[in-house]
């Protein structure tokens, strides 16, 4: 599904620099981020973070039947990155990696994500490759 | 509270309904029930209709009033609810508490999904919306994908292997192999799972459960007045409910669901009996390890010890515990928004004694699981038979 | 002193050899390696694109710099492949680094020398103190007709230069810089066309030697050097054969050459191709060496540029070298190729 301009432009900041936000009354922190802490809720006091863009392989798979708009490049392999500050995100691992364990270190690259067609608007954002 | 019963219950076959759109899914649905509660529709108060997608799979919206206006049954009040593939659990739950509060008499509950309209890929983008859309299905993440993740946690962390996991879908079409509505009558073996083609890994075609058209709908009352409209009523002695964070990402473990957890807690409490008094379960398979988890998650075996209760056969009909009689999701199909109410409707049919050959011999308490997306919602029903 | 205080590269992970291309064409694979000087060529993931390589260049560049991309204050990206014909690369690159909001920013086309512009561009800002850092860069996903010579040659890559002039930063002084521009149509892509079209053999002399060699004994004659005072040359290098000819002519050592020559193992990245040569002699020069680099873009003109390696090259310690990204490579067979630079309709 195309995403729309307005919510690929707002999220520019977390997608292309992992922007994301930390509670600084519980410490933790947040991507994507958060505008409520979700522990101390409107006590907590919420501020903008950067993460740097380096963890491990919590889990992951290969998938072979894509949604609309991935066909081209099935398979491709989806994870679920544990950072280093904490937070676990969601996202595609860079082709080529050979062979793919839970554990492995991994640090974020900006690539391409989607693109609307031929002549509409291309996604950028994060994926993580594989560090070896 | 009031007590609430059920006094009627139906369902289409589910499959690919090629003839059938989504307002004649329904209507049907709701006929069967309503006849078999023998009542006539000028004595419904309310409707209550789950479904997940209607506006991405056929582009229609307002299901609530679509429904009544070819029902028949304007002006009644009648509402849609959403809770992605728990919308059917989720109406019932709003069915009950209509029924149990005193504002009703009789209510229907229906659930219904049209999915065959569209092509696979859009299938998917519509049921990725059960996921976070934009930081989980923006990034080629698919329902399978996601499932997979948590299979490969319970692998890591239990030792779970793939045959366990095929186990759970060669039960289920044994179960559907018995039952006349369910998408795929045919029995299957570990090695049809294992040698089927990989979705995402490390779950196969044979460990999804299908792309499937339905609808089902069970008629509540309030059990006094029940007992006096129908000859087998049954109770539903527990509704609960929880929710969890909208991405897996953010959850504590992929390898159990949260909110099963904290809604089963719930119900036991509320029904006063413990997991081992369940007789006869519908736990929401949508894949393999759903199953799995959702067997340890509700308390009917040890955690990370749901893989090899299912492959000794302890979930098989007439087994330790009868899970999924209907064939399950993976069996009887899971038209998103019409399997929650699926669930009770078998759950009824089971407690009543008319299941034919998939029943569950001396079944007296039943239990329905119905989750949305990866977790993030979860309910559950306890039922009683009430004669 | 105006210089380079941060540089880095990019190639992507994906070869092809040229005898895979040729079997497809009928041609003869050994005969077109030794023709064109090349052994293989790189090819961009599927979710690469000038911008992605871009952005990989420019990140290693401000890793070997240590300076903080919110002090960078221009960012030219030089590429005959930019994803969007109108929305600049520029500004992703910047947003993606981190450089934005308070940058200037612009893309640069000039064919295979849109990079090196973007540095001489860096250069007068710098120097007339009207920035403090500039950051050029060369990034292409160079295009190439199916069944052209240029499909055996056009490559992918990225190299990034930031420009700065604290004594206490500059690892390599770039002591002149002149260009050569003519108006000699040998190489152009039309408004919506989806490949170049080139000149064939008027390629050669008229335009690549004329402009390569023109320039550097422009360089020559400004600086009052002659081949012997420079230690490492780089020119642009459209395929494995063109520099050292040009150096043959120019009666220089083809042996200083070696180090900057990368087409013969990643292709022609067109405009991070001279680029990407400087960064390999960057990578291994030493304190007090020079370096004489020429670009040349079709259209057509030539940048030369004068360095001097200074004692804090050490810095590039902090960064990755090419060698890394050279030495990662996995082979695609013709079909994947076609897939991964989308020269199927369909796709």
């Amino acid at each position: 599904m195309d995403e729309s301009l307005a919510i690929t432009w707002r999220r520019i900041p977390e997608r292309y620099r992992l922007e994301g936000s930390a509670c600084s009354k519980c410490s933790s922190n947040f991507f994507p981020p958060r505008k409520l802490c979700p522990t101390c809720r409107r006590k907590g006091t919420i501020s903008a973070k950067t993460f740097c863009g380096k963890g491990k392989i919590y889990s992951f798979t290969e998938i072979f039947s894509p949604p609309g708009g991935f066909e081209l490049e099935a398979p491709y392999t989806i994870a679920i990155v544990q950072l280093e500050e904490g937070p676990k995100i969601t996202a595609q691992i860079t082709a080529p990696h050979g062979e793919i364990k839970i554990g492995d270190p991994v640090e974020m690259v900006f690539r391409k994500i989607q693109e609307d067609g031929e002549e509409g608007l291309i996604h950028y954002g994060f994926k993580f490759r594989l560090v070896k | 509270m009031r007590k609430v019963a059920i006094i009627g219950a139906g369902m289409t076959k589910f499959g690919e309904e090629w003839n059938r759109g989504f307002r004649d899914l329904i209507i049907e649905a709701g006929k069967a029930a309503l006849e078999d509660s023998k009542l006539p529709g000028e004595d419904i108060e309310a409707l209550y209709v789950g479904t997940m997608a209607s506006g991405s799979l056929i582009g229609q919206e307002h299901a609530g009033a679509l429904i009544a206006d070819f029902m028949g049954l304007t002006p009644i009040p009648s509402t849609r609810v959403e809770a992605a593939c728990a919308s059917g659990g989720v109406a019932l739950r709003q069915g009950f508490m209509a029924v149990a509060s005193g504002m009703h008499d009789i209510v229907v509950v229906g659930g219904v999904e049209k999915m065959t309209d569209v092509t696979g890929g859009n299938v998917a983008l519509a049921l990725g919306g059960a996921g976070d859309q934009e930081w989980e299905l923006f990034t080629g993440a698919t329902f399978p994908g996601i499932y997979a993740m948590m299979a490969r946690r319970h692998m890591l962390e239990y030792g779970t292997t793939e045959e366990q996991l095929a186990a759970a879908a060669v039960k289920n079409h044994k179960n559907a192999s018995m039952n006349k509505f369910a998408q795929f009558q045919n029995e299957i073996t570990i090695e049809t799972v294992m040698k089927s083609k990989q979705v995402a890994s490390p779950l196969k075609v044979f460990d999804c459960s299908p792309v499937t058209d339905g609808a089902a709908a069970i008629v509540l009352c309030p059990l006094e007045k029940a007992k006096k409209l129908c000859e087998k009523p049954i109770e539903i002695v527990a509704s609960a409910q929880a929710s969890d964070t909208l991405a897996l990402h953010d959850r504590k473990s992929l390898s159990s669901v949260y909110a099963t957890q904290v809604a089963a807690k719930k119900a036991y409490e509320m029904a006063k009996v413990s997991p081992k008094d369940i007789d006869v379960a519908e736990v929401h398979d949508c894949f393999t390890i759903g199953e799995i988890m959702a067997i340890e998650d509700l308390g009917f075996f040890p955690k990370g010890k749901g893989g090899k209760a299912t492959e000794d056969g302890k979930t098989a009909l007439n087994s330790e515990i009868s899970i999924n009689t209907s064939g399950g999701l993976k069996g009887c199909g899971h038209p998103v928004g019409a399997t929650g109410i699926k669930q009770a409707v078998e759950i009824a049919w089971q407690l009543r004694g008319s299941a034919g050959a998939r029943a569950a011999k001396d079944a007296e308490i039943g239990l329905t699981h119905n989750v949305g997306g990866s977790g993030a919602t979860a309910v559950v029903h306890i039922y009683k038979k009430a004669f | 002193m105006v210089g380079i205080v941060g540089y880095g590269a990019y190639v992507p992970s994906f070869r092809i050899k040229p005898e895979e291309i040729a079997k497809i064409w009928g041609e003869e694979g050994e005969r077109i390696k030794k023709g064109l000087g090349i052994q293989e060529k790189s090819v961009p993931a599927l979710d690469e694109d000038a911008a992605t390589m871009a952005v990989e260049a420019a990140k290693n560049a401000l890793k070997v710099s240590g300076i903080d991309a919110q002090k960078i204050g221009a960012v030219y990206v030089g590429s005959e492949s930019h994803p969007y014909a109108v929305k600049p690369t520029a500004t992703m690159v910047a947003e993606a680094i981190g450089a934005t909001p308070n940058t200037m920013a612009a893309d640069l086309e000039f064919a295979c020398k849109a990079g090196s512009a973007g540095i001489q561009i860096c250069m007068g800002l710098v120097a007339s103190n009207m920035i403090n850092y500039g950051l050029a860069i060369g990034s292409d996903t160079s295009q190439g007709r199916p069944g052209d010579a240029l499909e055996y040659t056009a490559g992918a890559g990225a190299a990034a230069y930031l420009i700065g002039r604290e004594k206490s930063q500059v690892l390599a002084e770039i002591e002149a810089t002149c260009s050569f521009t003519t108006d000699t149509p040998d190489f152009w892509r039309r408004q919506h066309a989806e490949f170049p079209t080139h000149g064939g053999r008027f390629t050669g002399v008229p335009a690549y030697f004329k402009h390569v060699m023109s320039a550097t004994q422009m360089l020559f004659e400004k600086t009052n050097t002659r081949a012997s005072d420079y230690d490492y040359f780089v020119f642009h290098q459209p395929n494995g054969k063109f520099p050292l000819e040009a150096a043959k002519k120019l009666g220089i050592d083809a042996a200083k050459l070696k180090q900057g020559l990368m087409t013969p193992v990643i292709g022609n990245t067109y405009s991070a191709a001279s680029l990407i040569g400087l960064a390999s002699v960057l990578d291994v020069a030493k304190a007090g060496q020079t370096i004489l680099v020429t670009s040349f873009g079709s259209g057509a003109g030539s940048d030369s540029f004068a360095l001097r390696v200074t004692d804090k090259i050490e810095n590039r310690k902090k960064g990755i070298p090419l060698a890394h990204y050279v030495a990662q490579k996995e082979y695609l067979c013709y079909g994947l190729y076609v897939k991964h630079r989308r020269k199927l309709k369909s796709l």
